[in-house]
């Protein structure tokens, strides 16, 4: 009766959608896009270097990565909290409880999957598409060029793992942002505070719109998986 | 102004085995070279030496026009080409795929609609020019990777077994796609094939490839 009630209640806040909902929505959305961006501007060429470039140390590079894939939140959190504390070395710039902690703590958390992801697909082309592109003329940038646009589908689902584990990441935002209402509080850390307090109306919401974007990000996921496959059907 | 090629005293060997024995072999005229011999006799790595995408252990590979030597840069690697036996079709339709090698060399607009239009008229596939070109048959791979290549110009054409693995509609329809080549004057082509009875109907220069060697014919 009760999980019914706060249920009710939840949906007709989601319908009702007040601007208090709204604006921890978009901050979640702004905080976790821009550290996706970050992520992906950084990661990619990454990618590309250790995908095309022979180098000493690339093998445990590698490595590092994959296992950065599965670093814990609230690790990252305390790394970033240590740097921009006041008595750390980036304090001057004053960016602890802000949205910038929060991007910069999501991005270092987004960047190993990002990278990681884009590398494997990257590596995964057939080099029969490298030698093709080799024997029509093109020169080593196109190549790799070419490489990477075969390795498109592969990257993109990457891209959309790696929104979906920050999005839904609590322990490094929670630490840096600190949850401050109306300034760096997010759909995940408002679900942990609200559940703390007693209010599970709005955690339940928040819960389920937070359900509902993840779907979205593993839908598309499937969708890009399956449109680059199928071409490859025969 | 035909481009020639010399290959002259080529070795390679792959994993401890020798695949190429003083390979030697030129040519600077047109028409239809066909190198034949058993699976297995260096005849692929051959062509991929020939074609620049790999260096012999040791050996030279000179190109020239009118005797004079060519440099071995890009522009030269874009008068060449090499159709692969696996041609390694890119993941989009079958008209990106064919405007690949004018896209990488900046042509585009008009010029590159009615090359393309005209090399997939030229393999008979231009029906399926808005297919993905990944959904095409062994055979009409094949002649997607000719069209590919021929859409470039090239001075001299290199087919690695182009009907190693397709049925028998399309290996007429390859052959004859070689043949109309010849007949118009489009390019040099340099084909290998372990069939020896397809080589004899294509062949103006017949070359016999033996246990890394080209034997005297």
């Amino acid at each position: 009766m009760f999980l019914a009630e706060s249920f009710k209640t939840a949906f007709s806040l989601i319908i009702g959608l007040n601007a208090e909902l709204l604006g921890i929505i978009l901050l979640s959305l702004r905080v976790s896009g821009t550290a996706l961006l970050i992520a992906t501007l950084l990661g990619l060429p990454a990618a590309a270097l250790l995908g095309f470039k022979r180098f000493r140390l690339k093998g445990t590079i590698i490595s590092i990565l994959h296992t950065f894939m599965g670093l814990p939140p609230v690790v990252v959190g305390l790394l970033v909290y240590l740097l921009l504390s006041r008595s750390g070395p980036l304090g001057f710039l004053a960016l602890l409880y802000t949205p910038s902690a929060m991007i910069i703590a999501q991005s270092i958390l987004a960047f190993p999957i990002v990278a990681a992801l884009s590398h494997s697909a990257i590596v995964g082309v057939d080099r029969i598409i490298t030698q093709a592109s080799m024997t029509l003329g093109a020169t080593p940038y196109q190549v790799s060029l070419t490489v990477i646009r075969e390795a498109r589908y592969g990257i993109m689902s990457g891209i959309l793992a790696a929104f979906g584990r920050v999005m839904a990441e609590v322990g490094a935002i929670l630490i840096v942002g600190g949850n401050i209402a109306g300034f760096t509080r997010v759909m995940t850390t408002t679900i942990a505070l609200e559940t703390d307090k007693g209010n599970f109306d709005l955690a339940l919401a928040l819960g389920i719109i937070l359900l509902t974007i993840s779907l979205a990000i593993n839908s598309a996921v499937r969708l890009v998986q399956q449109k680059g496959t199928a071409g490859a059907g025969r | 102004m035909t481009l020639g090629l010399s290959a002259s005293g080529i070795w390679k060997k792959y994993n401890g085995d020798q695949i190429l024995r003083d390979c030697s072999f030129s040519f600077n005229e047109q028409g239809i070279y066909v190198l034949t011999g058993a699976n297995g006799c260096g005849k692929s790595t051959f062509l991929r030496i020939c074609t620049l995408i790999e260096e012999p252990d040791s050996g030279e590979i000179h190109y020239s026009v009118d005797g004079r030597m060519v440099q071995k840069d890009l522009e030269l690697k874009r008068r060449i080409t090499l159709v692969l036996p696996k041609v390694g079709v890119f993941n989009t339709t079958v008209l990106k795929n064919v405007a690949y090698g004018l896209k990488i060399r900046g042509i585009g607009g008009t010029e590159a609609t009615e090359r393309v239009a005209k090399a997939l008229e030229f393999v008979e596939l231009r029906h399926k020019m808005d297919q993905n070109a990944l959904t095409l048959s062994s055979g009409e791979t094949q002649r997607l990777g000719i069209a590919r290549a021929l859409v470039i110009n090239p001075e001299i054409l290199f087919l690695d077994e182009p009907t190693a693995s397709v049925d028998q509609k399309n290996t007429g329809i390859i052959e004859d796609i070689i043949l109309n080549m010849k007949r118009d004057s489009m390019a040099t082509v340099v084909i290998t094939t372990h069939d020896r009875e397809q080589a004899a109907r294509l062949a103006d220069h017949l070359l016999v490839m033996n246990e890394g060697k080209i034997l005297p014919c």
